[in-house]
């Protein structure tokens, strides 16, 4: 089968939309527009019964009730929505929160302005395969600790954190327990009462769904979750979220998510044995490469190496017929490498050497081999050209050598 | 990040790729960067002592391919140089012939100072070696 290039591997980025979803998405565009809220004619209810169709096949994605499905823009709002709601909500009960210092930016950067307004919060270190101490956590809780925030699996490292452990915990401390869970959702099985989640984020676009469009489950029993709103206006979603609802995309969403839970089962089988072939592959071509994170706890469709002694921009380069991202400084604007890979404690240079795979519904065996084997020649010629792979053969040890490092 | 084609045509047919004998008295070597900054250059120039012209350059970099295309282009820069001309070459010259974009100068700046760091070393040993050769005992008349 000829391969069609660019070849894209960056499923934790974004995923295309199915067909499907798309499909069922475009009626709602111009025979089916009207608004859900309109209450006194056919056009607003047929939005609205797409609207809770919708919120019903997302919920039973995740085992949740539909009215315990607060539609969003997407992920980063409801982080920002759980976050900053609770804070503002149980803020007579307490001003502590914990995270980890692998989230995402949404979660951390909505921690750091609570911060700014008072609150206090604990960034959990991780361990060496991305996890954090549970003991670490519980050493952490207060009796001023009204939320646990921790994600589900890393969107770098694709680390499965202890959810139902962190859910356990919590629950037995009486702390609300929120997780970001848009790379876990869809993938792998994700059951809010089996994790005893109290609020969990959920992205569209990340499950094969259209972009702009995510929600946030919200526990309604045992305990009632309650959040102060961060947009104010018309009181739709329960009061926790104004705005008129994005019903085509919520169409698009239920779909997608429905998709998932049909499909999840055989596609990740699918995923995982891809996966393994691509690191089984590196591993028998190319030596000292390193993969970032817990194999075990991981989502079956990432893999993360760290290809010693190249840089990862660099990497890009020569593969740059193949869509992957990597966690070198060189190709984000901070000119930081990866801070997720940094809390691994890896060292900054292997942060700086390291390839982020993202397999997904449309990878096949034919574009592993050609990823496989196009990174095999690209690692063996920059390794020829590398001052660092020299001296490594030469016996050096590169951590004690010093290095000219001021002005850069 | 979009590439000038010359830094693309540099990082596919880099020149000068290799290393230079580094205990030769008539090399000098420059090992510049960091591996946690995600650059490192080693740049070698191979002096003819009786004109003082770089014969050859080399050189080996971990970097972007920005850094790559900086150092494969100042070797070829620096051969048929004098050592004073060498050190004329300035970052902003590299800058202008890869048009490298902003983010990317510190790329140049490694360069320049890889050169400076090999003729340093260069000048070094030169020193070193004619004072060696100042301590043997003068054979006498």
């Amino acid at each position: 089968m000829a391969i069609k290039l660019p070849i894209y591997m960056d499923y934790h980025a974004t995923t295309p939309a199915d067909p499907r979803v798309v499909e069922a998405m475009i009626p709602y565009f111009t025979e089916h527009f009207g608004n859900a809220a309109s209450r006194n004619h056919p056009f607003g209810w047929e939005a609205e019964e797409a609207v809770e169709k919708a919120r019903k096949q997302v919920a039973d994605l995740i085992g949740a009730n539909a009215k315990e499905i607060v539609f969003t823009s997407g992920a980063t709002e409801s982080d920002n929505l759980a976050i900053k709601g609770v804070a503002e909500m149980y803020r007579e009960k307490g001003n502590h929160i914990i995270t980890a210092v692998t989230e995402h930016k949404a979660v951390i950067d909505t921690c750091k302005r609570l911060e700014k307004e008072g609150y206090r919060v604990t960034y959990l270190p991780v361990q060496k395969d991305g996890r954090i101490s549970l003991d670490e956590l519980k050493a952490a809780i207060s009796d001023k600790t009204i939320l646990i925030t921790i994600m589900a699996a890393n969107n770098e490292i694709g680390v499965l954190q202890p959810i139902a452990e962190i859910g356990a915990i919590a629950k037995e401390k009486g702390i609300l327990f929120h997780t970001d869970a848009v790379q876990m959702v869809g993938k792998v099985p994700f059951n809010v009462n089996d994790l005893k989640v109290d609020m969990a984020s959920l992205s569209a676009h990340k499950i094969y769904g259209p972009k702009g469009v995510g929600a946030l489950y919200v526990r309604r029993r045992n305990p009632r979750v309650l959040l102060a709103p961060i947009i104010d206006g018309g009181g739709h979603e329960r009061g926790m979220r104004s705005g008129t609802l994005n019903v085509t995309g919520i169409v698009g969403f239920g779909k997608a998510a429905e998709l998932c839970r049909q499909e999840m089962a055989s596609e990740s089988e699918r995923l995982r044995k891809l996966r393994d072939y691509l690191n089984d592959k590196l591993h028998k071509n190319l030596d000292e490469i390193y993969v970032n994170g817990s194999v075990e706890h991981r989502l079956p469709h990432n893999l993360n190496i760290s290809f010693a002694y190249v840089e990862g921009e660099s990497l890009l380069m020569g593969i740059n017929d193949v869509a992957v991202s990597s966690g070198s400084a060189c190709t984000s604007a901070s000119l930081e490498p990866s801070y997720v890979l940094k809390a691994l404690g890896a060292g900054d240079d292997l942060a700086h050497s390291s390839i982020r795979f993202g397999l997904g519904r449309w990878t096949t065996k034919e574009e592993v081999d050609y990823v496989a084997d196009k990174l095999t020649h690209v690692v063996t010629r920059l390794r020829e050209m590398s001052p660092l792979y020299e001296l490594a053969k030469e016996g050096v040890d590169l951590s004690t050598m010093q290095w000219q490092t001021e002005g850069h | 990040m979009a590439y000038s084609s010359k830094v693309i045509d540099h990082y596919e047919n880099p020149r000068n790729v290799g290393s230079l004998p580094k205990d030769d008295v008539n090399v000098g070597t420059g090992l510049v960067g960091a591996p946690e900054c995600g650059d490192v250059m080693k740049l070698q120039v191979k002096v003819n002592p009786d004109t003082g012209v770089i014969d050859d350059a080399k050189f080996k970099t971990f970097g972007c391919g920005s850094a790559i295309a900086s150092s494969s282009l100042a070797t070829e820069w620096l051969k048929g140089k004098t050592v004073d001309q060498a050190l004329a070459i300035k970052n902003t010259e590299i800058v202008a012939e890869l048009s490298l974009p902003p983010v990317k100068i510190h790329c140049s700046v490694l360069a320049e100072d890889a050169i400076k760091a090999a003729i340093a070393d260069y000048k070094k040993k030169q020193a070193a070696a004619n004072r060696a050769e100042q301590k043997q005992p003068q054979p006498t008349a």
